[in-house]
């Protein structure tokens, strides 16, 4: 009986979100999703220099950095490329050419800007997942419980009504920074957003035939949510989830800059900016080179998510 | 009208309350005794028993929100633990460099945004519009802090036309106070022009396609006059829209400019208030700019019925 009502669904599968709307239904026999999501130029280019941050977060110990905690006093504010000392824990003394200078404690900056690639996307992804399965459950919950969604709504308009960032520095200080609390902080102020989506889609999409004969057959109201609803948000959930990705690799930048994030020793490009605030005018490249990797980075998820909103739900391209 | 006005400033009421009950359990939510994070590292016990009772923390967290709500309405946001003086008094002091600094950044953005995407739109697919396409893109990437640094780089370092920080009050001379305005409001404005210039660009293309526009060209008007008056202002609620939406980047911006600029504002204060963990000015900061953003909201809703007649409330 319930295979008939079944609604097959992968990220893969067209038929999972065509079935959105009536005017996408024409579009299943052309190409399918994955097809034009690969066709892409903008899903390429973000995804190829993605791929090549994540080499770089992977093959950071191999690819001529140092450890980013070490620092020598010889070398302190050495300008880029040039040759110098560094001193290892055991207390041995290496010649190290320094491509991007060296910082006010003669510590590497390519080496902590390498580094920092690798803080940077684990805090962003870590955010999006947080956000993501915070934001679905809850919106699963308002669209389908009708005494949940009034005050949880309300929720939400309250915690959009203050500026997210102020949500991130507030929740910081009170819990002090750490990898998990930064995470955290970041990714509460998106969840309302994550949840509207969600819950609106729910609202549309409880209504579609295929729904209402799962209901008409009993199908208990928890399978109705993970097998009928929940494969249809795919889509337009991964291009949320791109984007808060992307806000989320941003604002932990800004918080490690403000000097409210991680701790200063941990390698983060906010961090190498932080401390190159002081010598701005000498040293220049203290801030422009981590700045390019966060630019390049924010940059590339954001290209990605246009080409997937464009490729994957294009009724949010119409939207926005 | 009236009864709209009032009925859509009600509305805004359960929105505030959840935000002052949000910003209090904040604090509540803290791990740990609240007086004792309230006081600091340093506070010695008699100071925290002082303020336990001053919190009324000995109370159930309901009375204690009741004491803490009441004072609030009645523009009490407590001491800083910092400063030591009250957070009002501290936010009048800081006033002045945030709203002028906003203010200017809405002024750039919209007289160069809107502009721009009514260009793109009407010669929709040229260079111009493929340019501003790729330049909202560019805009919603470059960190406003990587972009302070690089216009302080050229533009005052380099080319030495603007001071490179600091801030000049409004009574001390217009000039001074806007050449060391100038620079950051050019960058916080670069995120907020993107947003505006792309809503601009998307509503006016959708009016230009509009019968109405048709018969205006038909009739011999100029291609000025119809962009302006027939396009433009049918797509203005949108662009009044997105102004609005886009308060909550553009105080986001200013925690970060004011910080890198050096400017002693609402933003600074932020900062420097949760380094050191002065817990009621925090509060009081983001208290204000909710209920700014809130209110602002408000009136970009009420400013449909201006941009569009055919909105009656």
């Amino acid at each position: 009986m319930e295979s008939v009502v079944r609604h097959p669904a992968t990220l893969a599968d067209a038929a999972s979100f065509d079935a959105l709307s009536v005017e996408a239904a024409s579009v299943v026999t052309q190409e399918s999703a994955w097809t034009r999501v690969r066709k892409s130029l903008s899903v390429r280019l973000g995804a190829y220099f993605l791929l090549l941050l994540v080499a770089i977060a992977l093959l950071a110990p191999w690819l001529g950095t140092v450890d980013p905690s070490l620092f020598d006093p010889a070398s302190r504010d050495l300008l880029p490329g040039r040759q110098g000392e560094i001193t290892t824990l055991e207390g041995e003394t290496l010649k190290h050419r320094f491509l991007m200078g060296s910082d006010s404690f003669g510590r590497d900056i390519y080496s902590r800007v390498i580094y920092g690639t690798q803080v940077s996307l684990i805090v962003g992804i870590a955010v999006a997942a947080v956000a993501m399965a915070v934001g679905i459950v809850l919106g699963l919950l308002a669209g389908f419980l009708r005494r949940v969604d009034g005050p949880l709504m309300r929720l939400m308009d309250g915690v959009m009504a203050i500026p997210a960032i102020l949500i991130a520095i507030a929740l910081v200080a009170m819990w002090r920074g750490s990898l998990l609390t930064v995470v955290l902080a970041i990714a509460i102020p998106e969840i309302p957003r994550v949840t509207r989506l969600v819950r609106s889609l729910v609202l549309t999409i409880r209504e579609e035939p295929y729904v209402e004969a799962a209901v008409s057959l009993g199908t208990p109201t928890w399978k109705i949510m993970l097998r009928h609803i929940l494969p249809n948000t795919v889509a337009p959930l991964v291009v949320q989830g791109t984007f808060i990705c992307g806000s989320g690799i941003l604002t932990e930048a800004i918080l490690s800059f403000l000097g409210v994030g991680l701790p200063p020793d941990t390698p983060t490009w906010g961090n190498v900016m932080a401390e190159g605030r002081a010598q701005f005018n000498e040293y220049p490249h203290n801030i422009f080179f981590p700045g390019i990797f966060l630019a390049l980075t924010v940059l590339a998820v954001n290209i990605l998510g246009d080409g997937l909103r464009d490729t994957l739900d294009p009724k949010m391209a119409k939207r926005v | 009208m009236g009864t709209f006005f009032a009925r859509r400033l009600l509305s805004t009421l359960p929105v505030l309350l959840i935000v002052a009950v949000l910003v209090f359990l904040m604090l509540r939510l803290t791990p740990g005794d609240p007086a004792a994070v309230l006081a600091g590292d340093a506070a010695s016990t008699e100071q925290i028993a002082q303020i336990r009772a001053g919190l009324g923390l000995d109370r159930s967290i309901p009375e204690q929100f009741a004491i803490w709500f009441g004072r609030l309405v009645t523009g009490d946001l407590g001491q800083s633990f910092y400063y030591k003086t009250a957070v009002t008094d501290l936010i009048g002091q800081r006033l002045e460099p945030t709203v002028s600094l906003a203010a200017l950044t809405i002024v750039i953005a919209v007289l160069v945004a809107v502009p721009l995407g009514v260009i793109a739109a009407w010669r929709f697919g040229g260079w111009l519009d493929r340019a501003l396409m790729a330049f909202s893109v560019l805009g919603f990437s470059i960190p406003v802090f990587v972009l302070a640094y690089v216009l302080i780089w050229l533009v005052s370092l380099q080319l030495g036309w603007l001071p490179v920080q600091g801030y000049k009050r409004i009574a001390d001379g217009v000039l001074p106070w806007l050449q060391h305005l100038l620079l950051p409001a050019i960058t916080l404005s670069i995120i907020y022009i993107a947003l505006i210039a792309r809503v601009t660009r998307a509503s006016v293309l959708e009016t230009l396609g509009e019968d109405y526009i048709r018969t205006a060209r038909a009739k011999g008007l100029q291609e000025k006059r119809v962009l302006i008056r027939h396009a433009l202002a049918n797509a203005a609620v949108p662009i009044a829209t997105v102004i609005g939406i886009g308060i909550a980047l553009l105080i986001g911006g200013v925690v970060v400019t004011e910080s890198v600029y050096a400017i002693p504002g609402l933003g600074r204060l932020t900062v420097d208030a949760v380094l050191a963990r002065d817990f009621p000015t925090i509060q009081g900061v983001i208290l204000l700019f909710s209920f700014v953003y809130v209110m602002i909201n408000l009136l970009v809703d009420l400013s449909y019925v201006f941009f569009d007649p055919r909105i009656r409330y």
